[in-house]
């Protein structure tokens, strides 16, 4: 069958499933758009290329599947960097088609060309320029396989005009086999039995657990296997909603701002067990003191995860499902005993740290930030899909906003892009119509990607944006206050739009809260229409998000209210 | 490239890792960037392809530590394009370097020159009014005690390959 290579393209993306691509048109890429009008498959037109790949990642981690975009040579495709970086750190399965000039202009300086496999390599899981229209069918195919398997991870596909528009016998890929890679799921078996004996030993067990249990989807392996061995269990930023935030194991988020609790936890353990985490220096702070008295046990489907940042007792490199299957049921086979009494020293010592040192803040007569969150939480049952932002509203939304499900807290972790948690909740809510999906935002953040309130708008997704609007870059000030003798250097933003007529003039609803009073009523009338809806929630200006812990300092050592 | 290459840590060491790796383009600004980005060093790299023409075989030579060879070991298996890497730095295996070194030939050291390039088993390639040119191959150890030998009589330039090595077979 001869087929043009648009035609191929749009093959390929019918057989991965793909319903939706997030793009913006250019010069390069008018016979793909022009094939795309002939499919069924949706095109939601953002208004930045930022906002595109964003997009497709907040769809990805909403429905578990490959987000795509599709955008235009040039400077198209280099606004899709930080998105295509943000992707990355957060292991997001994305595919990123980016046009190209035709081939004899590679490397011409050609109008609109950039060189975007070169500068893409090293914040991408891999990419590829297809040069050849051959090449066309089986690259796609590997671009997607690759993107969802194994570690996940954004993929960038380089597409020259006149590949796209060459013709080829087509014929569909069956067999894809890279020798090159074979991610490893299966653990070492022989590992197992020991981190079974270290639990049998241990007074004071720790599971530690990261984004990685939401994309091998060990939701309820994690459960069973904490439950069991009765562990409290904390998570990374990104694991937040792996593990019930409602169940009384749960020691909560660790880290930087982490709970006080699990820090604590994490600081006197004797066992910690990491599944799918990376220890980041968020999490670890000075990563030489971390977890000193623990064993530590470190499962991961990447290898360079493991023994990176943190010495490791056992590493198991595998997939965090396949593993906890299977330690489950070694520990089914074993018979761990009468755990219960042997554990209540631990738990109820923790039970102490949750009773002296919670989250705190105290609601007078101007709105505070945790209020709006803990707010939302009340008046949503806990049940919206929650993107942030990045900053203290993202700590925020962390602390006060309990998750009980993965896929539900999409945030840009490991890279903390400003200007993500609009596009990535147009996603989501396109992944899920029916839900109900918020942006937390800050005043700063939001006005990076604004502009995509227009596709808000145009494709009437119900996206909720509550801005926490402290009128400054919150997290920068308040490093500023804490480590700089509050020279508030570039952090005040001196003018901002009036966020309400921005929502009107945007086509959407724009509703503001000035007095604790009026929080709850502007919550519950934002979230009750069925439209795009800005909450401007003027807070407190001066705010911190505590506990704190300073940067290189241990995890132990928290700055508290 | 490394500052200064004589100064190693004490657990740092000098390891010889051989990757095969797709032919392909790009491939091996992959591996470059993969240590510009992670801030590994390398202290030499050789590229050519082997008798599958699909494949390439690169030996690089880097130093570190124990924990940052491993971690440069598992970010390189992780590249697609890499099919393998080998550390050959406690196991058996030969290696060999190459230099061509155009030396000042005065006619006072002329006979100096031939006698070390005998000693070391090295070659004369090229001989000009004023210049020699000799070629050697060794492992580093012997290159930089041949350079050394050769400079109080003068080097106008050289050309060095980096470290090539194979695992050598059981006997």
């Amino acid at each position: 069958m001869k087929l043009k290579g648009t035609q191929i393209l749009m093959k390929v993306l019918h057989e991965e499933g793909v319903d939706t691509i997030f793009g913006f048109p250019g010069g390069a890429v008018i016979d793909i758009y022009d094939q795309l009008l002939k499919t069924d498959i949706r095109h939601v037109m953002v208004r930045h290329e930022q906002g595109a790949v964003h997009a497709a990642d907040g769809y990805a981690r909403a429905s578990g599947r490959v987000g795509v975009c599709l955008v235009t040579s040039g400077p198209g495709a280099t606004n899709t960097v930080s998105g295509i970086a943000s992707a990355y750190m957060d292991s997001s399965p994305i595919v990123v088609l980016t046009g190209q000039v035709p081939t004899h202009l590679i490397g011409n300086d050609a109008f609109q060309e950039v060189d975007i496999v070169g500068i893409t390599r090293p914040c991408t899981k891999h990419n590829y320029q297809v040069t050849h229209i051959e090449d066309l069918a089986y690259t796609l195919k590997e671009a997607f396989y690759l993107a969802r398997s194994g570690r996940p991870g954004p993929i960038l596909v380089d597409l020259p005009k006149d590949v796209m528009q060459a013709t080829t016998d087509y014929k569909a890929v069956k067999d894809l086999q890279i020798r090159t890679y074979n991610p490893t799921y299966e653990p070492n078996m022989k590992q197992l039995p020991k981190v079974v004996e270290l639990i049998k030993e241990a007074q004071r067990p720790v599971v530690f657990a990261g984004g990685g249990i939401t994309l091998s989807g060990a939701f309820e392996e994690l459960a069973t296997f904490a439950r069991k061995i009765q562990a409290p269990v904390t998570t990374t930023l990104m694991g937040l909603g792996t593990f019930p935030a409602t169940d009384p194991l749960w020691l909560g988020m660790i880290g930087m701002h982490g709970t006080y609790r699990a820090n604590m936890a994490s600081g006197e353990c004797d066992l910690l067990i990491s599944i799918g985490v990376r220890f980041d220096d968020r999490v670890t702070g000075r990563p030489d003191t971390f977890a000193p008295k623990a064993k530590i046990v470190h499962i991961d489907i990447d290898p360079t995860s493991i023994r990176k940042n943190i010495p490791v007792t056992i590493p198991i490199v595998g997939d965090c499902k396949i593993t906890l299957q299977s330690l489950n049921r070694l520990l089914d086979e074993n018979g761990l005993g009468e755990l219960g009494g042997k554990r209540q020293r631990w738990l109820s010592l923790i039970e102490e740290w949750k009773e002296t040192k919670p989250f705190a803040y105290e609601q007078k007569d101007v709105i505070k930030p945790q209020f709006v969150v803990e707010k939302l939480y009340e008046l949503t049952g806990g049940a919206a899909i929650i993107t942030t932002e990045v900053g203290q509203n993202q700590m925020w939304a962390a602390q006060y906003y309990h998750f009980d499900r993965p896929n539900r807290f999409i945030t840009s972790g490991g890279l903390g892009c400003m200007g993500f948690g609009l596009p990535a909740a147009i996603g989501a809510q396109i992944a899920h119509p029916e839900s109900l999906v918020v942006d937390i935002a800050g005043n700063g953040s939001i006005q990076m990607n604004i502009q995509e309130m227009a596709t808000a708008v145009q494709y009437n997704l119900p996206v909720k944006i509550a801005i926490l609007n402290n009128q400054y870059l919150g997290m920068v000030r308040q490093w500023q206050e804490f480590f700089y003798e509050r020279r508030y250097a570039c952090t005040a933003m001196e003018h901002e739009p009036d966020f309400v007529k921005l929502a009107e003039a945007y086509g959407a609803v724009g509703l503001r809260a000035t007095r604790p009073e009026e929080v709850e009523s502007v919550l519950n009338e934002g979230l009750s229409i069925s439209r795009p809806v800005i909450m401007d929630f003027v807070v407190e200006k001066e705010e911190c998000v505590y506990p704190m812990v300073p940067a290189g300092a241990s995890i132990t050592e928290m700055l508290l209210v | 490239m490394r500052a200064n290459m004589n100064k190693v840590n004490e657990d740092e060491k000098r390891h010889i890792l051989s990757l095969l790796v797709d032919n392909k383009p790009g491939v091996l600004a992959r591996i470059a960037g993969l240590f510009s980005g992670r801030g590994f060093n390398i202290e030499s790299l050789c590229v050519a392809e082997t008798t599958d023409p699909l494949i390439s075989r690169i030996t690089l030579v880097t130093i570190g530590s124990m924990s940052v060879v491993e971690q440069i070991e598992k970010q390189l298996n992780k590249l697609v394009n890499v099919v393998k890497v080998t550390d050959f730095t406690d196991a058996p295996f030969v290696q060999r370097e190459m230099a061509l070194i155009k030396i000042r030939a005065k006619p006072e050291h002329r006979a100096e020159i031939l006698r070390t390039v005998d000693i070391f088993r090295s070659r004369v390639i090229d001989v000009s009014s004023k210049y020699y040119t000799v070629e050697i191959t060794g492992d580093d150890g012997k290159v930089r005690a041949f350079l050394n030998l050769l400079k109080p009589i003068g080097i106008k330039e050289i050309a060095r390959t980096g470290a090539i090595a194979l695992a050598r077979e059981k006997t």
